[in-house]
């Protein structure tokens, strides 16, 4: 622990300070208060994977309303009605409260749950690591960010308990229904969007800033990892796209508390009375503002999931990544082009063909890179001795599930199919594809890739494959039907299951109604949803007893991997590594002819 | 641990730590102010012909204030320059400048905000409506059952529009000045006594007056906000914070440069605020 015996005082920016060393740090600023990038990943990861869950009950209990409307939920439903009162009395739950949870699971899902798991969590751990450096660039900064993380997240969570209850407007809090619906929850949900904001404002600072200026020598650009390459990129995209959403956020912030009337229309009614306000707002340019964050904020969603499945994939195909500068250019194409396809989300709004051609035509270039990042991810299985451990299977299935994400998003992107596929379960179908099997899948790869480096020991493979297998099953049950459902024209936004749209009479006249086939597939994708909870037991297990049970790792470097994070104690002490890193090859020099080792690490001079 | 380059630059980059955090932030906070300068134009370009008010700002005293964000701008760089040249004690004269200049920005700010908030269009409901600055209220104000009583009239000090002027289609004050600067007359300005019992709406010129005043408030008061980050930061380290000019000079000059980064930034945000808000 002799490394460690700065931590508490080690200033931000204090290379001068180099004399004197201080007492050990106690608990408190050791695991709780700490600027260890290390630690700091860790309780990102911790926190934002209980996020996860919750993010998840709330859809079940959703999944049950959907399947079964209007019957009290089972076992739950009491404590809701206890907790939450009016809104789930009987234990049913009521539309509001359908919309208040609709619009916090995706709230909680991006903002609380994947986008700190793949970013904050596994690039505070890993990017510093994989570049030979110490720590972040600004430590403090870090642990800012973190708190500032966790303030924003309990806020979200208070907005529940609040009279009225959180916010309905949906996690695209479109004005001015977010505006006009009487609660005080979307007050709470914009303040917390800040404190997020903030968050990730800090926090992709210090990631592009390390990157820049920590890496060890000998580490140029094109040595870089691709995780590393794919958090740089996404913490470009974090930098510059949520400013203009916290814009946003302080117009409709405005327009709640100050009365103002940004996206409020002259003439607007609410409520059935006309609303007592200047008007002369704009509704459109809420949409705007919120998809020029929403729209790159995809690509945070998936990049470092593509970083992550990269190094596990090359890592047990024991060959060289396929295409690794192909890989680099194309996320770097990504990050750029995913700030001009915004406003494919819109074409409904009316904001003329024209514009809606325009979007059209950038979201279809968009598709390029996409499509060469996950050809590259597949050639480089080609050929390769493939080791299928829990992780490399998570690491597999994302690319036919993020494949049949992306190719299902092009019927939405063009702006003819859109106008029949919008507000559907397509919708839903396509995104989750992309997010839940795919950023999802890719995020436990990595737990289960770098499990070992952070705790010493490694998870169980028996409940991990336990684990994959059931999340793949249902994951597929939930999503492939809700593709049927959304071509049949089923809305996503109703808290009936559409069983209100229901033809009775199978002799009418069926336009915009739909068949009771449609409708009956609730109760299977609800019923997989539930086998889908019961498949994160397993995993839930594996993860907490296996820091106490789990097989001690043999070596620093168990899975045999060539970069540097591998090249460190496990787990990495305070300051990472024990001796000064020097980078002299690529990051993925596997099975090398010549070599003595079928790997060659990145910090290695000779092929001896 | 030591973390490199926090203090002397890495030479492939050319940049210590803090000056690349520093140009990333200003990236991010440009993206911010894109964000609603863009608002402001699409709105401003959504509104209703003829609606947009012009001259409900004070050109003079915006000027006044551009050219103390200016002064504090070169002040900053002199201070830097200063510590450059070793001479502390002349840093701190010069940079006591800049930070006189941001209080200053910041009551002039307030007085114009003050000015606002005093201003009051009251629509009668005959269908005039007289518009200026309030001189008092009578009576009222004491609170019964949790609510603030009404004044029994309010005391302006202003001009009065013709019930026709809104009759003719013409349903925002903004407009009537629009109208008075268009026809060249001047209207008389004088003191009206206005009893409650006779007013329709009193409204003063806050940010829910209208989506001029709404975004010239937004905008204003979060650069405002900026310019008193800005000072705090500034002043701590120009005063308790100059204890490191003894013990770290490289490190407190490379603090001086970063806080002074922002500043301009935020003199430059100014820069634009000026013209779209008071000119335009």
């Amino acid at each position: 622990m002799s490394h460690s015996t700065k931590t508490a005082h080690a200033p931000a920016h204090g290379a001068h300070h180099s004399g004197g060393d201080h007492h050990d740090p106690g608990f408190w600023s050791k695991y709780i208060f700490s600027t260890d990038h290390k630690v700091i990943g860790i309780q990102y990861g911790v926190s934002s994977l209980i996020f996860l869950l919750l993010g998840f009950m709330l859809m079940l209990a959703m999944r049950w309303q959907i399947a079964y409307p209007g019957k009290p939920i089972p076992v739950v439903g009491a404590l809701l009605e206890a907790v939450l009162g009016q809104p789930a009395s009987g234990g049913v739950m009521g539309a509001d409260l359908y919309n208040a949870f609709g619009a916090m699971h995706g709230t909680i899902m991006v903002f609380l749950g994947v986008v700190p798991l793949g970013f904050a969590a596994f690039g505070n751990y890993l990017v510093p690591l994989q570049i030979g450096a110490p720590d972040m660039a600004f430590p403090r900064i870090n642990m800012a960010s973190f708190w500032s993380f966790l303030i924003g997240g309990l806020i979200m969570m208070v907005s529940f308990f609040i009279p009225g209850g959180a916010a309905q407007g949906g996690w695209t809090s479109y004005s001015p229904l977010a505006t006009t619906i009487p609660t005080d929850g979307q007050t709470y949900w914009i303040i917390g969007m800040v404190f997020l904001i903030t968050s990730s404002l800090l926090g992709s600072v210090n990631f592009i800033a390390t990157v820049i200026q920590l890496r060890a020598p000998g580490m140029s650009w094109m040595r870089m990892p691709f995780f590393t390459w794919a958090q740089f990129v996404t913490a470009f995209i974090l930098l510059l796209a949520f400013p203009p959403l916290e814009a946003a956020a302080v117009l409709q912030l405005m327009d709640k508390v100050a009365g103002t009337s940004f996206y409020l229309p002259t003439g607007l009614i609410a409520g059935g009375k006309l609303a007592d306000i200047s008007g002369g707002g704009s509704p459109l340019l809420w949409q705007h503002l919120f998809w020029f964050l929403a729209h790159p904020e995809v690509y945070v969603l998936i990049l470092p999931a593509m970083g992550i499945v990269g190094e596990i994939i090359t890592n047990n195909s024991r060959k060289p990544m396929f295409g690794y500068r192909s890989l680099v250019y194309s996320a770097l194409a990504v990050g750029f082009i995913s700030f001009i396809v915004w406003a494919h989300h819109m074409y409904l709004t009316g904001m003329g063909t024209k514009i809606s051609t325009f979007f059209q035509t950038t979201t279809m270039i968009i598709s390029v890179p996409s499509v060469i990042i996950l050809t590259c991810l597949f050639l480089s299985l080609w050929g390769g001795s493939i080791r299928f451990n829990s992780a490399m299977l998570f690491a597999l299935a994302f690319l036919p599930m993020f494949g049949i994400g992306g190719l299902t998003g092009l019927p939405l992107g063009f702006n003819f199919s859109d106008i029949h596929l919008h507000d559907s379960y397509y919708v839903i179908a396509h995104f989750h594809y992309v997010v839940a099997p795919g950023s999802i899948f890719a995020l436990f790869a990595g737990v289960y890739h770098w499990y070992p480096k952070a705790t010493g020991r490694k998870m169980n493979e028996w409940l991990g494959k336990l684990h994959f297998a059931g999340s793949f099953v249902f994951m597929n049950l939930i999503f492939f039907p809700m593709f049927v459902q959304g071509i049949a024209g089923m809305s996503r936004r109703m808290s009936d299951g559409g069983a209100s749209y229901m033809v009775s009479d199978a002799t009418a006249d069926v336009i915009g109604r739909l068949a009771k086939s449609v409708i009956d597939m609730n109760v299977g994708i609800s019923v997989a949803a539930f086998l889908l909870g019961v498949s994160q037991i397993p995993f839930i297990i594996n993860f907490f007893v296996s820091i106490f049970r789990g097989e001690k790792v043999t070596s620093d470097n168990p899975w045999d991997a060539t970069t540097l994070e591998w090249q460190t104690p496990t787990p990495p002490p305070h300051g990472n590594f024990t001796e000064p890193m020097k980078v002299y090859r690529g990051p993925y020099e596997y099975s090398v002819p010549g070599a003595a080792r079928d790997y060659l690490p990145q910090n290695q001079p000779s092929r001896a | 641990m030591d973390i490199p380059y926090t203090v002397m630059p890495r030479r492939d980059t050319g940049l210590y730590n803090a000056k690349l955090g520093i140009w990333l932030f200003l990236a991010s906070e440009v993206m911010l102010f894109g964000a609603l300068f863009s608002s402001y134009i699409l709105l401003r370009v959504g509104s209703y012909p003829g609606v947009w008010p012009h001259g409900l700002l004070n050109v003079p005293i915006g000027t006044v204030n551009t050219l103390v964000l200016i002064c504090s701008s070169v002040t900053v760089v002199l201070g830097w320059a200063a510590l450059k040249a070793n001479q502390f004690a002349k840093y701190r004269k010069i940079q006591s400048v800049t930070l006189a200049c941001a209080v200053t920005f910041c009551c002039i700010k307030s007085y114009e905000y003050y000015d606002k908030f005093t201003h009051y269009e009251v629509v009668l409901k005959d269908g005039r409506v007289i518009d200026g600055h309030l001189v008092e209220k009578v009576g009222g104000g004491q609170v019964v059952n949790g609510t603030k009583q009404h004044p029994e009239a309010i005391v302006i000090h202003g001009v009065e529009f013709p019930a026709e002027a809104k009759a003719a289609g013409m349903a925002k004050v903004p407009l009537l000045h629009n109208l008075e600067k268009a026809s060249g007359h001047h209207l008389e300005h004088k003191e009206f006594r206005i009893p409650w019992s006779d007013t329709k709406k009193v409204q003063n010129y806050g940010p829910w007056h209208n989506t001029y005043l709404a975004i010239y408030f937004t905008m204003t008061g979060l650069h405002a906000l900026h310019v008193i980050g800005g000072a705090l930061v500034m002043g701590w380290i120009w005063g308790p914070g100059g204890a490191m000019w003894k013990t770290d000079p490289e490190r407190y000059t490379n603090r001086v440069e970063v806080s002074g980064l922002f500043w301009h930034f935020v003199d430059l945000v100014w820069i634009f605020l000026f013209p779209i808000l008071y000119l335009l």
